[in-house]
C-alpha cells in the first residue's frame, strides 16, 4: 500500500474547493446576459387548465418571455427515461401539486417572481388520486391518458406495470410449512432533500445548445435534450458540475428541456434554480404497501415466500417503475428459499413523480420481509439472528436461480454485526435489540469509458464521466491512477462533468462507479502500461515480454526503473504524452427478468440497541452497528463516510420523515421547517461502521459497490429493537414518538 | 422600480460600498452582488444552516437577515477563513477527517464550528453536536464533521 494508493485515505480530490467555498455548483456559475426563470404552478394537484393569461405578466419591466404550452412545439414534447410520458409543461391538466403550467424568463429574479405571480391560470380542480387504494378502485379516474400507453393491456387502469418474479411452486409447497406468517408493512413518501436544490441553465451555443444541470447522468441528459430538440449529440454540451448531494433524485432530466426551449426562444442563457419547496415537488421515493406471506418449518427453515409489493409512483414514471422491478425482484432477500412468488406493481397517482432514491426500491420490501422474519422468529421461538443465519445463502450458492450466486461471505458480515451489538448479552429493562439484513442487486448493465493521459513530467489527467456527488469518485479514480502509474496523488487531475470533453458513461447510480468506471480507469492505466512496456523494450533493446509495469515502476531484467525514467527518454525531445483508453461493459441479457444479472450484491447487516421512553414514545438509539461487505475499501475514510451517511439517512425514513398530503393532494410539509431530516442531535449515541473485506468483488482490487447497503435494513432493525424493548409491533413508518406512544397505549395489558 | 439603499459592509476584511434593494437578504447580496458564492442557498427559512455567515462576531442565517441590516457591519464568509492561501485549522481538519462529502453544507458547517470554538475552545462531542444542530448535512457526515471540529480544537492547543 502506498501513501496515496489503494487502501489509503488521501485527502479528498476536490476537497480544498469544498472547504474554501470555491467549489462551483450549478447555482454558483454566473453566465453573462442571463435571464432568470420562475415556474408558474397551481395550488392543487389535478386541475383542468381552461386558459392562461400572460398579459399582466408581460407588463412587468424586464420580462422577456412567458413560456406556455402553446409556445412549445405541438404536440408538447414528452420525455422520460422509461416511458417518455412527462410533458415539458402540463398539457391540458396538471397531474400533481407543483407541476409547472408556464414559466417566466426575466432580467432579474425579482421580475421573474413578480411576473410568475401575475400569470392568470383559469382552472377547474378535478378529483384526484393520492393512495394505492384509490388508484386501484375499479371506477378510479385514470391518471394517464390511455393514448399515452398504446398497446399496453393495462392502459385502462392506473397500474403502470405489474411485474411477476419467482421460482418453484408456492402453492404446492405451502402445505409442508409448519408455520405461515403474514404481515403488511407500509413505507411513507419521503424526499431526497439534497442540501443543494436542483438547478438548471441552458444557453444557445453556436449551432447547438449548452446545458448546465445538477444531473447525476450527464450523458443520459444529453440524449434527452438532443432528442427533444432534434439536434445531433455532438451539438448538445452538458456541463454537470459536482452535484451537492444526489441520492438518486438527480439521476434523470426534470426541467432541463423547459429551460432549453426558453433559451432557444429568447436567444439568451436561461437559469432556473429551484427552491427547496419546489425540489420537494420534483422528487420523492415511492411509498409502498408490501404484504409478505412466508412459510417455515418448525426448525426455522424457509419453505416459501409470497410477496405482493404495491408501489405508489407519481403522475409520470421517471425511473420509478425500474425501482419497482428491481426492488420487487430482490424481495426474496439473501436467503435460500425453495419457492418464491413475487408480484410488484407500479401504481400511478396524482402525486410528485417518484424516482430513484438510495436503495432503489429495495428498502421498502426489505422493511416488510425482515419484519416478517422477526415475526416468524417470535412465533417459532427461534432467536432472530439464528433464524437469519439458518436461511442465509452461503458463498457461491445460486440463491436466486438464473442470477449471480451469492458473491460474499455474508454469514461473516452478520456474525460481526451481532458481535458488535453484543447480541445475546443481558440488557437492562426497557432496552431492546434488533438485527436485520439488507441485500440489493447491483447494476445489471453498464458501460463506462475512461481516457487517461500520462503527461511528459509523469503527472496524470483522468477523464471519467461519473458525477462526484459526495461519494468521492474523483479520489478513488485518482488513487487507482496513482497505484498504476506511480504519480503522487497531488499530480493527478480528474476531469468530469463535460460531455464535450469526457468520454461516455452510462450513469452514476447503483453504487456502480468504483466497480464499472473504476475498471475503465484501471484498464486505461493498463493501456498506458502496455505502451510503457513497448517504450522500454525499444529503449533497452529487450523483448516486451520480459518487461513488467506495475505500481508505478517498470521491471526490466530484475531491475525496477521509475516510470518517469522510461517515459522521458521514450517520449524524446518533442515531449508529448501517453494516452490510454479503457472500457468496461456489461451488456444486457434480454432473457433475464431484469435485463441482466447483478454485477455484484450490496450486502449489509444492521443491528440496533434502543430504549423507548414510555411517556413520550421517543426512541433513543444507544448503539447502531452497520457492517457492509465491500470487497475492498479502496479509501477507508470515504467508505466510512458513505456507510455512516446511508445509515443515518435510513434513520430519516425510519424515525421522522414523511410527506403529509391534504385532501386535494397538496403537500402540507414542503420545506425544512415541517419536514424533518436527521440533524447532529438525532444520531445514535454510538454509531459503529465496519467493513468486511475479502477482496472478492468485480471492481478494481476486489472492490464492490457500497454506498447504499447500510440504509437498506435500518427500519426493520430499529422496529425489532423497539419490539424487543416494549413488546409493541409497529408495521407503519416512520416510528414517530406519537405512533410509538399510541402503540404503547394500545398494548394489551397482560 | 424599487429604490435602492446605499450600504457599507466590511466583508472578509474589505470595506464594500454598494446599493441594495431594501428587500434583498444578506445572502442574496453576498451571492448575487458580491459574487461570493461560497455561502450556499437551500431552505431560505433559517432551518438548514447552509447560508451561515458571521455578522459582527455572531453567526446568522444570512437568508434571514436583510442586507440593509448589515449596514456598517462586519461580515465573514467561508471565503474569509483561509489566510494568505493557508487553510485554517478547521478547514484542514475537515479535509483530514473526510468531513466534506458533497460539500454543499460545508461552508455553513465551518462558520458554525468556528463560532462554536470561539465560545468554547475545548468542546465535548455533545457540545459540538449541539452547536452544529442547526446545520443540516444530508450526506449525514455528522460523525466525521464532529471529529474534525474536535481535531481542530486539539490542533489549536499545539
Amino acid at each position: 500500500m502506498s501513501a496515496n494508493g489503494i487502501g489509503a485515505s488521501p485527502a479528498r480530490v476536490g476537497g480544498i474547493g469544498r472547504v474554501t467555498g470555491s467549489q462551483q455548483y450549478v447555482a454558483d456559475i454566473r453566465l453573462q446576459e442571463v435571464l432568470h426563470v420562475k415556474l408558474v404552478t397551481l395550488d392543487c394537484a389535478r386541475a383542468r387548465i381552461v386558459s392562461i393569461d400572460t398579459s399582466a405578466a408581460l407588463q412587468v419591466p424586464g420580462v422577456r418571455l412567458v413560456m406556455t404550452p402553446g409556445e412549445l412545439p405541438q404536440p408538447v414534447p414528452r420525455f422520460g427515461p422509461q416511458f417518455g410520458d412527462r410533458p415539458v409543461l402540463a398539457v391540458g391538466e396538471t397531474k400533481y401539486h407543483g407541476e409547472p403550467v408556464a414559466a417566466v424568463a426575466a432580467e432579474t429574479k425579482d421580475a421573474a417572481e413578480e411576473a410568475a405571480r401575475l400569470v392568470r391560470v383559469e382552472h377547474e380542480e378535478l378529483p384526484a388520486i393520492f393512495s394505492i387504494a384509490a388508484a386501484l378502485y375499479p371506477e378510479a379516474v385514470l391518471v394517464q391518458d390511455p393514448a399515452l400507453r398504446p398497446d399496453d393491456p393495462l392502459a385502462g387502469t392506473n397500474v403502470l406495470r405489474e411485474h411477476h418474479f419467482g421460482w418453484g411452486d408456492v402453492d404446492a409447497v405451502a402445505a409442508s410449512a409448519d408455520l405461515v406468517v403474514e404481515n403488511t408493512c407500509t413505507f411513507p413518501m419521503v424526499t431526497h432533500f439534497a442540501i443543494e436544490p436542483h438547478g438548471f441553465m441552458a444557453a444557445p451555443d453556436g449551432d447547438g445548445i449548452a446545458v448546465w444541470s445538477t444531473i447525476q447522468h450527464p450523458n443520459w441528459l444529453q440524449k434527452i435534450i438532443a432528442g427533444i430538440l432534434g439536434l445531433p449529440l455532438a451539438k448538445v454540451r452538458i456541463f454537470a458540475p459536482d452535484p451537492g448531494g444526489g441520492f438518486g433524485g438527480k439521476q434523470h432530466a426534470k426541467l432541463e428541456p423547459l429551460v432549453a426551449f426558453m433559451a432557444l426562444a429568447t436567444g439568451r442563457p436561461c437559469r432556473l434554480v429551484l427552491t427547496l419547496d419546489e425540489t420537494f415537488q420534483a422528487v420523492r421515493r415511492s411509498s409502498t404497501e408490501v404484504r409478505v406471506r412466508a412459510g417455515f418449518r418448525s426448525d426455522g427453515t424457509l419453505v416459501f415466500r409470497d410477496v405482493e409489493a404495491n408501489y405508489l409512483v407519481g403522475a409520470y414514471a421517471d425511473i420509478a417503475d425500474r425501482t419497482v422491478s428491481k426492488g420487487g425482484y430482490a424481495s426474496s432477500g439473501p436467503y435460500r428459499v425453495p419457492a418464491v412468488r413475487i408480484v410488484a406493481r407500479s401504481i400511478l397517482s396524482h402525486t410528485t413523480p417518484s424516482t430513484a432514491f438510495r436503495g432503489f426500491g429495495n428498502p421498502q420490501p426489505i422493511w416488510a420481509v425482515e419484519s416478517n422474519m422477526d415475526e416468524a422468529a417470535h412465533a417459532l421461538g427461534i432467536d432472530p439472528l439464528e433464524l437469519r443465519l439458518r436461511n442465509l445463502a452461503r458463498r457461491g450458492e445460486a440463491f436466486n436461480p438464473g442470477d449471480t450466486p451469492a458473491d460474499g461471505d455474508w454469514e461473516q458480515t452478520v456474525r460481526r454485526a451481532a458481535e458488535l451489538i453484543g447480541w445475546g448479552s443481558p440488557l437492562p429493562p426497557g432496552r431492546g435489540r434488533g438485527i436485520a439484513v439488507g441485500m440489493k442487486s447491483g447494476p445489471t448493465t453498464g458501460l463506462s469509458y475512461s481516457t487517461v493521459r500520462l503527461l511528459a513530467d509523469g503527472s496524470v489527467i483522468v477523464y471519467a464521466g461519473t458525477s462526484d456527488m459526495g461519494q468521492g469518485a474523483r479520489t478513488v479514480f485518482a488513487q487507482i491512477a496513482a497505484q498504476e502509474l506511480g504519480a503522487p496523488i497531488e499530480w493527478i487531475t480528474v476531469v468530469m462533468g463535460d460531455t464535450a470533453v469526457v468520454p461516455y458513461d452510462q450513469q452514476t447510480s447503483a453504487s456502480r462507479s468504483t466497480v464499472l468506471m473504476g475498471n475503465a480507469v484501471l484498464r486505461a492505466c493498463r493501456d498506458i502500461q502496455a505502451k510503457l512496456r513497448a517504450m522500454a523494450a525499444r529503449l533497452h533493446g529487450v523483448d516486451e515480454a520480459q518487461i513488467g509495469v506495475e505500481r508505478g515502476v517498470v521491471c526490466l531484467r530484475g531491475r525496477e526503473i521509475p516510470i518517469l525514467d522510461v517515459l522521458k527518454p521514450g517520449l524524446g525531445r518533442l515531449g508529448g504524452e501517453l494516452i490510454g483508453n479503457g472500457e468496461m461493459r456489461r451488456d444486457a441479457e434480454p432473457d433475464h427478468p431484469l435485463g441482466g444479472r447483478a454485477a455484484f450484491y450490496e450486502f449489509n447487516c444492521t443491528a440496533i440497541e434502543a430504549e423507548v421512553d414510555g411517556e413520550t414514545g421517543d426512541i433513543t438509539l444507544l448503539r447502531h452497528v452497520t457492517v457492509s461487505d465491500v470487497g475492498k475499501a479502496l479509501n477507508p475514510l470515504q467508505a466510512r463516510g458513505q456507510d455512516e451517511g446511508a445509515a443515518i439517512q435510513g434513520l430519516g425514513h425510519t424515525l421522522m420523515e414523511h410527506y403529509i398530503y391534504d385532501e386535494v393532494g397538496r403537500i402540507r410539509n414542503l420545506g425544512a421547517i415541517d419536514y424533518r431530516i436527521p440533524t447532529s442531535l438525532d444520531l445514535p449515541l454510538e454509531l459503529v461502521s465496519e467493513t468486511v473485506e475479502n477482496e472478492d468483488g468485480p471492481g478494481p482490487y476486489g472492490s464492490k459497490g457500497m454506498s447504499e447497503g447500510s440504509l437498506l435494513s435500518v427500519a426493520p432493525a430499529v422496529a425489532a429493537a423497539v419490539r424487543d424493548a416494549t413488546g409493541v409491533v409497529i408495521r407503519d413508518l416512520p416510528l414517530t414518538p406519537e405512533r410509538v406512544w399510541r402503540a404503547l397505549l394500545d398494548r394489551p395489558t397482560s | 422600480m424599487i429604490d435602492c439603499v446605499s450600504i457599507e459592509v466590511t466583508v472578509n476584511g474589505r470595506l464594500r460600498a454598494f446599493a441594495v434593494a431594501p428587500h434583498h437578504t444578506l445572502l442574496e447580496v453576498l451571492r448575487d452582488d458580491l459574487e461570493l458564492t461560497g455561502t450556499k442557498e437551500c431552505c431560505l427559512v433559517g432551518e438548514c444552516g447552509s447560508c451561515t455567515v458571521s455578522l459582527d462576531g455572531r453567526i446568522v442565517d444570512s437568508c434571514l437577515v436583510l442586507a440593509v441590516e448589515a449596514d456598517g457591519g462586519e461580515v465573514t464568509t467561508v471565503e474569509g477563513l483561509a489566510q494568505d492561501g493557508h487553510l485554517s485549522l478547521l478547514q484542514q481538519a475537515f479535509l483530514d477527517k473526510g468531513a466534506a462529502q458533497c460539500g454543499f453544507c460545508i461552508p455553513g458547517q465551518l462558520m458554525a464550528a468556528r463560532a462554536l470554538l470561539e465560545l468554547s475552545p475545548h468542546p465535548t462531542i455533545a457540545e459540538v453536536q449541539d452547536g452544529l444542530a442547526g446545520n443540516l448535512c444530508r450526506c449525514a457526515g455528522y460523525q466525521q464533521i464532529s471529529e474534525a471540529v474536535l481535531a481542530a480544537a486539539e490542533a489549536a492547543d499545539r
